[in-house]
Parts: structure tokens; C-alpha cells; sequence
């Protein structure tokens, strides 16, 4: 690291905008060197995705020091709002709204996805200010352990949806089941854009293209916001909230907005993973997946985006390529009659293990959180050692 | 962070009054929900059938169910209230305790239903005490590995390092019995009845647990508040620091806070073993988040509280799963757990805690 800092120092200031520039120009023109569609830009597509969710379970946990742990739940509203939107599964119903070519003929809801992302965005917004509210006169794991509570609310009622039928006062949903449980519901329709034919699953650069454009913008937003007057609020209420409040932070409003920018980016990233997996299923949203995400924003290094960034692409790239096909085989050349991708959490569970010990600021470490943490360990020590004295 | 402080009292009248109601709802809000429920059921009960016999068995199997739970619960709240931070992984070492115990009667103890009725319950007691040192010690080893390193960090790494180690053990399971429910020997004949009073059906399973519960529950009453280390673990639970200059050596005392935590658990993995007769990697995580709801209920830190909560939450899910539907279940409990945290996060018997409220 240190190393590191003494580069910054002789470098000119501008440098780090030409290394973020040129990643970025590499990232728009990586599909060139690809075929149409392989494993590799199945897997980018994926790991575009997961930086956005990623970016946004950051702007909680890791700006404003939230402990979310029931994150899977805004995956999950966003996924199901691109099931509920743009699919077969209300069949009674004959929307379309800018959609073209094969849409059109079938019945159900079909949407453009850019509607349908905006929708997602709003309603997980909503969603994350109604997790928030009760959590707001709590602190630390209560926080953790509310929002994982909420987490599986929402998953048992994915997961008997079918048998949940809208009232029927409600306009043109009344009668319908709310999803379809662990039957999910497929397919769904390939993403459409304004002024673009709908994409197929054998042509991945638009899809990987709309991923990116979308990370683009969750991490514009996330760089903005975190030198704005709202996220120097947040890492206020992170480091001290009782000195936050009395230098005049208004909390609540604070805590809920960023909340909600986290679960609607969470929903934007859920709403697209919803059409590019092709399934919205109950069996999706589990505990674990919260946990996979801020497996991502440990390693990368919490409230660092560019290291949630690196983070998430990393373990997308173990969860999916790695383990599956590239160590799969090793616990059979021990003698182990394991599957290695049963045991993908547990690798989780062990790099999060690992980071908080060995090296808890996170591959590349946001400067305050760093000082924070090397001033945190061993101070009870240290104070003891004092007031023995 | 209670809001009420900052209101004036004498001057502003008017401020005052939302917030006597909110002391009201926090105050016997919870005891109304959990009472409001079994009244309900009771005048429908009375109204189709004309006597409570579905109400008093679901109650009582509650109970019963319930002590499994609380001994769960027992290892959360003496956690809780000595470093105060939630063992997300305690339900994994209950989930372990049931492995433990059943591998060791039906594989190394060999001791099948052919096996004599002495046989079998000098079985269970050896697993049952194998088990409990099992659990204590991988609890121990939890505090060693994740949470001493981290001891003075801030709040959330030793929190992250538990859910880390949570699905570590998760998947020792996995790789121990595989990833779907085993069975395991129904020793016991557990849904075999003994008596039946006032309509209300007693199991074997029922015997067993409070057989093991009530003696274990009583013991370690006794030892917290008798005892030398008892003491020890209560005054470092009020404060670390004074309790140190008072020479109490308190990263003995967490040791063993962890370790007693750790024998309930086991006792709890044995009882749930044979009583449910089925086991499998992921009742660890659903088992330890009802004993943390219980914990919370009875008020965290608190051991009578995490006992009674226990026992309240074995009623919820059993009255849910008979009336409402075992999938619902999940959602009931939690519902319950985040508005008991808005309402009154210091629970039934807990006093307010520096982190909550």
C-alpha cells in the first residue's frame, strides 16, 4: 500500500481519471474481441450486474455504516417487477407498451425495459424506506438483524405467492396470484430498449452493453454522491451518529434516502438479472445471496467503489467460473467425494472470515475506513493499559 | 437513541402526548400480541368445537417444542450480554449438536431400535454429554478464531466475521450428511403417547425434552447466579473494564461464557435430534434465528428472559403452523421479532441496552 501511495504522490493529479477512462473505454470495447456469445461474456454480463447490486448494498453498508442484511430482498422486488411487467404471467391481461416484433402478439403484460427498470428503481425505493423506518431508532446488529427478518419475510412470500391472490378491488390485477412460487416465472421476455429490436440470449454484446451502460451509471452515481453534501452526511453518521446529530445531520432523512438508493439500485440490478436469467423463482432469493453480496463489498474493501467494483467482478468470476469449472475437480484429486460448487458459500463464509482479520480495509481501501480500522483494533488494550497506570 | 429524551417535558404538553402512547404500546404492546392471538383462537375454538382441547394442545406442544428453543436461546443471550454482539453462528453449532449426537449413538455407540430400553437411554446420555462438550468447544473455537482478533474493532467486523462463520459451519454440514434431510432412528418412539390429560396428548418427545430442559435450565440458572465464574461472567457483562481492575481475568470469563453457551446448544442438537427425527445442515440457520427472536423477545442478556422466550416463541410457531399453515410460519416469527424491535427492543424481562432503544 504503501508503495502505492508514494506512486500517487509523483504522478500527476490527473492520472487516476486516465486509468478510470481507459478501463472504461477497455470495458466498452471488450466485446470485439469476443465471439457473439460465450461462457466469458455470459459471465462479464453477470458481473456488470453484480457490481451494480454491489454498488448499491455499498451506499448502505458502506457509506452510511447500515449493516443490511437482508439485501436479496430488493433483488427480488426488482426481479419480480420484470416478471410482473414483462411476461406471460398475467394472461387475462393485453398490455404493451413499446414493444415491438414478437411482443406484441403475446398476451400478459409487456413492457419496454426501460419502463419496467424505472418502475423497479421506485418501488424498491419505496421498499427500502419501508425496511428502513423501523430500524431507525437502532443501531449496530439490531439493524443487521431487522432488515435480515425483512430479507425473509419477503422470500416466504415469494415462495407462496401462487397462493396469494391480489384482491379484487385492486384495477386490472384483481383475482391474479401475486408470483409463482418455486415454480417461477418463465420465461421472460428478451430485454427491449427504445428504438431497439428485443435481444436474444444468442447475441450477448447488447446485452453486456446495457449491463455496463448501467453500471456506468450506478457508479457515476455512487462517485457523486459520495463527495456530496448528502454522502459526507453518511460517513458522518457511520463514524459518530450521536456527533452527527448534534452537528445538525437530520437523521431520519439521512438514514431512509440512503436506503433507498441503495435498494433501487439493487432493484435496477435485480430488474435486469430477472430478464437475462430468463426466471423470476422464489428459490433466487435466499439469506445467502445477501451474504454474497457483501462478500463482494468486504473484499473490494467497504465504502471504497472502486474497490466494490474489483470485488464484485472478482467473486463473480470465482462464483462462476472458477469454482465450477476451474477447481471443481480438486476435491477429487484429494480423495473428496465433494462438489466444490455445493460448498461455494462456505468459500464465501471464509474469504469474509479471512478478510476481517487479515486485512479488514478490503483489497483496495477507502483512506478514511482505513484509519478507522487501524485505530479500532487493540484500542481496548491500550485504553486498559492506561487506566492501569 | 430514544427521541423522548430530547422532548421538554414541562413545557410542551402537546409533544408530550404521542409520546405517553408510545410508552403505552411499549409497555404492553407486545403483551398484547402475544396474548390477543391465543384469545382469538380460544372464542373460535369455543364457537366450532365448544372446548379448547386443539388450543391446549397447540399450546402445550408449543412448550415443549419451545424448550429446545430456549435452551438455543440460553447460548444467544449470555453472549449477548457479555460482548454484546449476536453469535450468528450459534444456531450452526445446534445444527452440529444434533449431528454430533446422532452420528455418535447410531454409528460409534451402535445403538439401533433393536437396542434394550436401558441401552438406549444410557446411549442418549453419553451422546447427550458428548454432544453438549462437542458444541461447547466449537463455540469456544468460534470466539477464538473470529471474535478475539477483532476484539475493539468497530461494530461491524466481528459481525461480518459471524455471519462468515456461519456459513462455514454450514457447510461442514454439508460435507458431513450431505445437503438434504437425513432421518435419524426414531428411538424414543417419539409420537408415542403416554397420557392424555384434559384432552391434551403427552408424547414421549414431550418427556424427553423437558427432561433434558428443565434440569439444564435450572443448573445453569443456579450457576450464573451462585457461582464464582457466574459472578464473574455477570460483572463482566455490566463492564469489562471495571470488571478487569477488579482481577476478574475476562478473556477467561468470555471463554467460558462461550463454552456454557456452546453445552446448550449441544443439549438442544440431541433433543431436537430424536424428538424431530429428521435432520439436516439447514436447521441450524432456521432454529437459531427462532432462538434469537426468543432471545430478543425475553429481552437480550437476559437468561430467564431467553428461557421464557423460548417458550413463547415454541407456542407462536406451533399455534402458526396448525392454524395458519407451516409455510407461513417463518414470516409469522419474524414479523413478530421487528415489531417487538420497534416497540420495545429491551423485550419482556430485558432492561434497556446501551445498543438498542
Amino acid at each position: 500500500m504503501k508503495t502505492i501511495g508514494r506512486l500517487r504522490g509523483r504522478l500527476p493529479a490527473w492520472s487516476p481519471r486516465a486509468v478510470a477512462g481507459l478501463v472504461i473505454v477497455a470495458a466498452i470495447l471488450l466485446p470485439f474481441t469476443q465471439p457473439e456469445a460465450n461462457s466469458f461474456m455470459n459471465n462479464c454480463v453477470l458481473a456488470l450486474a453484480y457490481v451494480v447490486m454491489a454498488l448499491g448494498l455499498n451506499t448502505v453498508v458502506g457509506f452510511a455504516g447500515l449493516l443490511d442484511l437482508g439485501y436479496v430482498a430488493f433483488f427480488a422486488i426488482g426481479a419480480y417487477t420484470t416478471g410482473w411487467f414483462s411476461s406471460g404471467f398475467y394472461t387475462n391481461l393485453h398490455i404493451h407498451i413499446g414493444v415491438s416484433g414478437y411482443l406484441t402478439a403475446l398476451p400478459g403484460i409487456h413492457l419496454n425495459w426501460l419502463l419496467v427498470v424505472i418502475a423497479a428503481a421506485i418501488i424498491c425505493a419505496i421498499a427500502g424506506i419501508v425496511i428502513g423506518l423501523p430500524t431507525l431508532r437502532l443501531r449496530g446488529d439490531y439493524i443487521a438483524v431487522v432488515t435480515l427478518a425483512f430479507g425473509e419475510i419477503i422470500r416466504v412470500f415469494a415462495i407462496n405467492g401462487h397462493s396469494i391472490i391480489i384482491p379484487s378491488w385492486v384495477p386490472l390485477f384483481g383475482g391474479e396470484p401475486l408470483t409463482n412460487g418455486r415454480q417461477g416465472i418463465t420465461p421472460i421476455d428478451q430485454l427491449q430498449l427504445p428504438g431497439l429490436k428485443p435481444f436474444d440470449q444468442l447475441h450477448l454484446r447488447p446485452w453486456y452493453w446495457t449491463a455496463l451502460g448501467l453500471a456506468l451509471l450506478v457508479l457515476f452515481a455512487s462517485l457523486r454522491l459520495r463527495d456530496s453534501r448528502l454522502g459526507r452526511a453518511w460517513v458522518a453518521i457511520r463514524e459518530d451518529e450521536v456527533a452527527a446529530v448534534s452537528t445538525g445531520v437530520p437523521l431520519v432523512r439521512t438514514k431512509l434516502s440512503s436506503y433507498a438508493i441503495g435498494a433501487a439500485m439493487g432493484g435496477m440490478s435485480g430488474a435486469f438479472l430477472g430478464a437475462f436469467l430468463n426466471t423470476v423463482n422464489a428459490e433466487q432469493f435466499t439469506f445467502s445471496f445477501s451474504i454474497y453480496i457483501l462478500a463482494m463489498i468486504i473484499l473490494g474493501g467497504l465504502g471504497s467503489i472502486w474497490g466494490v467494483v474489483l470485488g464484485a467482478i472478482a467473486l463473480t468470476f470465482l462464483n462462476y467460473y472458477l469454482i465450477p469449472d476451474v477447481f471443481n475437480s480438486l476435491p477429487s484429486t484429494f480423495g473428496l467425494g465433494v462438489n466444490l460448487t455445493d460448498l461455494s458459500y462456505g468459500i464465501f463464509g471464509f474469504i469474509l472470515v479471512l478478510m476481517m482479520i487479515l486485512r479488514p480495509e478490503g483489497l483496495l481501501p477507502e483512506r478514511r475506513h482505513q484509519e478507522e480500522l487501524a485505530e479500532g483494533i487493540g484500542e481496548t488494550e491500550a485504553a486498559l493499559v492506561e487506566e492501569r497506570r | 437513541m430514544t427521541t423522548t429524551a430530547t422532548a421538554p417535558p414541562a413545557t410542551a404538553p402537546a409533544v408530550r402526548r404521542p409520546w405517553i402512547v408510545r410508552e403505552a404500546i411499549g409497555r404492553f404492546g407486545l403483551i398484547f400480541l402475544l396474548v390477543a392471538p391465543i384469545v382469538v383462537f380460544a372464542i373460535l375454538d369455543l364457537q366450532s368445537e365448544g372446548n379448547l382441547t386443539r388450543l391446549s394442545n397447540n399450546l402445550f406442544s408449543g412448550v415443549s417444542n419451545g424448550t429446545i428453543i430456549a435452551l438455543i436461546a440460553v447460548g444467544y443471550t449470555l453472549v449477548y450480554g457479555i460482548i454484546e454482539l449476536i453469535n450468528l453462528p450459534h444456531g450452526e453449532v445446534f445444527m452440529l449438536g444434533s449431528f454430533t449426537s446422532s452420528q455418535f449413538l447410531t454409528a460409534v455407540l451402535g445403538i439401533g431400535l433393536a437396542t434394550s430400553a436401558l441401552g438406549i437411554a444410557g446411549g442418549i446420555f453419553i451422546s447427550l454429554v458428548v454432544a453438549m462438550l462437542v458444541c461447547g468447544t466449537i463455540n469456544v473455537l468460534i470466539e477464538k478464531v473470529a471474535y478475539r482478533p477483532l476484539r475493539g474493532a468497530p461494530k461491524l467486523a466481528p459481525l461480518i466475521t459471524a455471519v462468515g462463520m456461519a456459513f462455514i459451519m454450514q457447510n461442514v454440514g454439508i460435507l458431513w450428511l450431505g445437503g438434504s434431510p437425513v432421518s435419524v432412528p426414531d428411538l424414543i418412539h417419539a409420537q408415542q403417547t403416554v397420557v392424555t390429560v384434559f384432552g391434551i396428548q403427552v408424547h414421549r418427545s414431550d418427556l424427553l425434552a423437558f427432561g433434558v430442559t428443565i434440569p439444564l435450565a435450572l443448573g445453569m440458572t443456579a450457576f450464573i447466579s451462585r457461582s464464582r465464574l457466574g459472578k464473574a461472567m455477570r460483572a463482566t457483562a455490566q463492564d469489562p473494564h471495571g470488571a478487569r481492575l477488579m482481577g476478574i481475568n475476562v478473556d477467561t470469563t468470555i471463554t467460558a461464557t462461550f463454552f456454557l453457551g456452546g453445552l446448550m446448544a449441544g443439549a438442544a442438537g440431541l433433543v431436537y435430534a430424536l424428538y424431530e427425527t429428521t435432520i439436516w445442515y439447514f436447521q441450524g440457520f432456521e432454529g437459531g434465528l427462532l432462538a434469537f427472536t426468543a432471545a430478543v423477545i425475553g429481552g437480550i442478556g437476559n437468561l430467564r428472559g431467553a428461557l421464557l422466550g423460548g417458550l413463547i416463541i415454541g407456542c407462536v410457531q406451533q399455534t402458526s403452523d396448525n392454524r395458519i399453515g407451516p409455510e407461513w410460519t417463518p414470516a409469522i416469527v419474524f414479523a413478530y421479532l421487528i415489531l417487538i424491535m420497534i416497540f420495545r427492543p429491551q423485550g419482556l424481562l430485558g432492561e434497556q441496552t446501551r445498543e438498542a432503544g
